[in-house]
């Protein structure tokens, strides 16, 4: 039986009344949740255990292996990375700069490329289309792109081989393309027009802040996109003299520590090179390349729904 | 040919606007499109740069899918690719999809909020990351599932080199990245359902296993044709972290970890075969083309609405 909300003053069987008629049974509710919450659990539970792992004695470590409760406790990991830090503190911000201007350009390329094809008397659109959405479906493949990266635009080892690559995607536009039209219709952009802004004032001061959800949404999936990104390093940035993206780094340091003990040889305290806390230091450099992305991403996982959802409407 | 000048004044601005895209897509995506003749050659680096490079190769035809497939890598390689993928398919529509239903099931929407943004981490982190998690718990001497084998009086496996554990280990990791991404979009599409549709099921006396029967699923149906026709055409590709870093590009494990694109990539790196590399990612390229169109043709024979294009 369908409870119809009183006065408004006694507020639980109002929320009760919503779903009564055809909620499911306590019962299954727990059910329900425990499966799902077990999911959820596991897929935060490593990043825990990283955590305190990465907080454990180096030698509790070598005898105990990897424990959620260790019974020696260290902070020395942390301490190492930040007397003998520079080289992660420099990769941190290769990374960031990567990820900053990888991101601007993207967010430009998109948006404009998207906005043409959104417009109705943009006569080309269809042509246009089909140059960005055939490279969905075929791609010459990781050999000639290395080939055209290399020996033609000879970036390698520059950071431009870390930015273009991912500087555009046909995805991107299809969702953006939709943003701006179902955000921005035809007629706000004849307004403009008739009070007689260009085409350029219409997209920069019109379309643009009107489409500030979309292009979060965008900017999110970019940035995320350079921050994590290893592939272009290892194909392109591996020059061992140059600072190595975060990623990358961390790809370096799992292969082999040597690299921690020569960062500890360069400050001249080959001492400290022999005690280097190993296995505790990788851990906790995985635990501070991940703590932006954790802590960001509470805040801009609405966008990133709201940017799948968009997406995945046909277009 | 005046005509097609004044279209262009026409459409100048649109124009300028989309050259810089343009532009982009013709070196990043078009140029290497090209570039797949090289499967076709025997690669040469010349000292007059690339496009000499490119023309002064010697044509070998066929020769490098010749070796390719003569070999025994070629039948591993796409077998692995393709068990991997149907299997990730399948459950991974199942799984997120079931998820999906479940979470809009739970009565108490904050939880389901809260469960919604942990499921959704790992999509976040990159395979590094991901590879890291995986090796606390597969390290042969202080991981974790040694540790509960050993509890209970078994021996240490060294996962990292026993091969038979990883079709298991790549699928449960591969679905587990991906999962609370996908449940997302099933579950966006689950509230936009109107919901006068459960509201006449409960008259008729329809019980929630019905409604999910056929209201919800069958309302979903486009949907997952949908994703599952971009994925079959996908199939011929796979998640280079995935394959490449979990197993710790672990040699011993290659004969189950390795599909088409880390061959593409240890032929290019390792062995510096250009031309057979080529060659693969073009077998790749070209499969793949044929599926998405062939997926989505019989699509469009079953139901017009559903395709893609």
């Amino acid at each position: 039986m369908p409870q119809y909300p009183t006065a408004g003053h006694d507020p639980a069987p109002q929320a009760r009344s919503k779903r009564d008629y055809n909620a499911i049974s306590p019962f299954w509710n727990v059910i329900f949740n425990i499966i799902i919450g077990v999911f959820a659990f596991s897929c935060i539970f490593p990043f825990l255990f990283v955590i305190m792992i990465s907080l454990t004695d180096e030698q509790t470590l070598a005898m105990e292996g990897f424990s959620l409760w260790p019974s020696q406790f260290s902070t020395a990991a942390y301490s190492y990375i930040f007397q003998t830090g520079g080289e992660l503190l420099s990769s941190f911000s290769l990374t960031l700069l990567i990820t900053v201007l990888g991101t601007l350009i993207n967010l430009t390329l998109v948006t404009t490329y998207a906005y043409a094809l959104s417009r109705r008397s943009f006569e080309f659109r269809g042509f246009f289309s089909f140059v960005a959405f055939f490279t969905m479906l075929f791609s010459g493949g990781m050999v000639p792109g290395y080939i055209v990266m290399t020996q033609f635009l000879h970036l390698q080892n520059t950071i431009w081989s870390l930015i273009l690559p991912l500087s555009l995607s046909a995805f991107s536009i299809i969702v953006m393309r939709t943003f701006f039209q179902t955000t921005v219709p035809d007629e706000i952009i004849e307004s403009a027009r008739i009070d007689g802004a260009g085409e350029f004032t219409t997209f920069v001061r019109i379309v643009l802040p009107v489409s500030l959800p979309g292009i979060a949404t965008i900017g999110l999936f970019s940035s995320l996109g350079y921050w994590n990104d290893w592939f272009n390093a290892l194909l392109y940035y591996n020059d061992p003299q140059k600072t190595p993206p975060l990623q990358y780094l961390l790809m370096q340091i799992e292969k082999n520590m040597d690299f921690l003990t020569q960062n500890a040889q360069n400050l001249g305290s080959f001492d400290a090179a022999a005690g280097i806390p190993t296995e505790t230091v990788r851990m906790a450099m995985v635990v501070l390349a991940t703590l932006p992305i954790i802590m960001a991403y509470p805040f801009f996982q609405r966008y990133f729904v709201q940017g799948l959802t968009v997406g995945s409407v046909k277009g | 040919m005046s005509a097609f000048i004044k279209k262009i004044i026409r459409n100048r601005f649109m124009l300028l606007m989309i050259l810089p895209g343009t532009i982009w897509f013709l070196i990043f995506a078009y140029l290497p499109m090209f570039g797949t003749v090289l499967a076709f050659k025997d690669f040469r680096i010349s000292p007059d740069g690339f496009f000499a490079s490119v023309f002064n190769s010697e044509w070998v035809s066929f020769k490098n899918f010749e070796y390719l497939f003569t070999t025994n890598d070629a039948y591993i390689i796409t077998r692995n690719t393709i068990l991997y993928n149907m299997a990730f398919i399948i459950l991974g529509l199942v799984v997120a999809v079931g998820f999906a239903m479940l979470l809009n099931e739970l009565l108490n929407k904050r939880l389901a909020k809260i469960y919604q943004t942990g499921m959704f981490l790992p999509h976040f982190l990159s395979w590094i990351i991901i590879s890291y998690f995986a090796f606390t718990f597969l390290s042969v001497d202080k991981g974790t599932l040694n540790q509960i084998i050993t509890f209970f009086g078994g021996d240490p496996v060294s996962w990292y080199s026993e091969g038979k554990y990883w079709p298991y280990i790549l699928v449960f990791v591969g679905i587990w990245k991906g999962v609370g991404y996908n449940s997302v979009i099933y579950l966006a599409a689950i509230t936009g359902i109107d919901k006068s549709y459960y509201e006449a099921a409960v008259i008729d006396g329809a019980s929630k296993w019905k409604q999910a029967r056929y209201i919800t699923l069958p309302l979903l149906k486009p949907l997952m044709i949908i994703l599952t026709i971009l994925a079959i055409g996908g199939i011929f590709r796979s998640d280079f972290g995935l394959f490449y870093q979990l197993p710790k590009d672990s040699g011993a494990l290659y004969p189950v970890t390795n599909v088409i694109d880390t061959f593409v990539y240890r032929g290019l790196v390792n062995m510096g075969d250009i031309g057979m590399s080529t060659a693969a990612g073009l077998y790749q390229s070209m499969v793949g083309l044929v599926l998405i169109l062939l997926s989505n043709y019989i699509v469009r024979k079953i139901e017009k609405d559903h395709a893609l294009f």
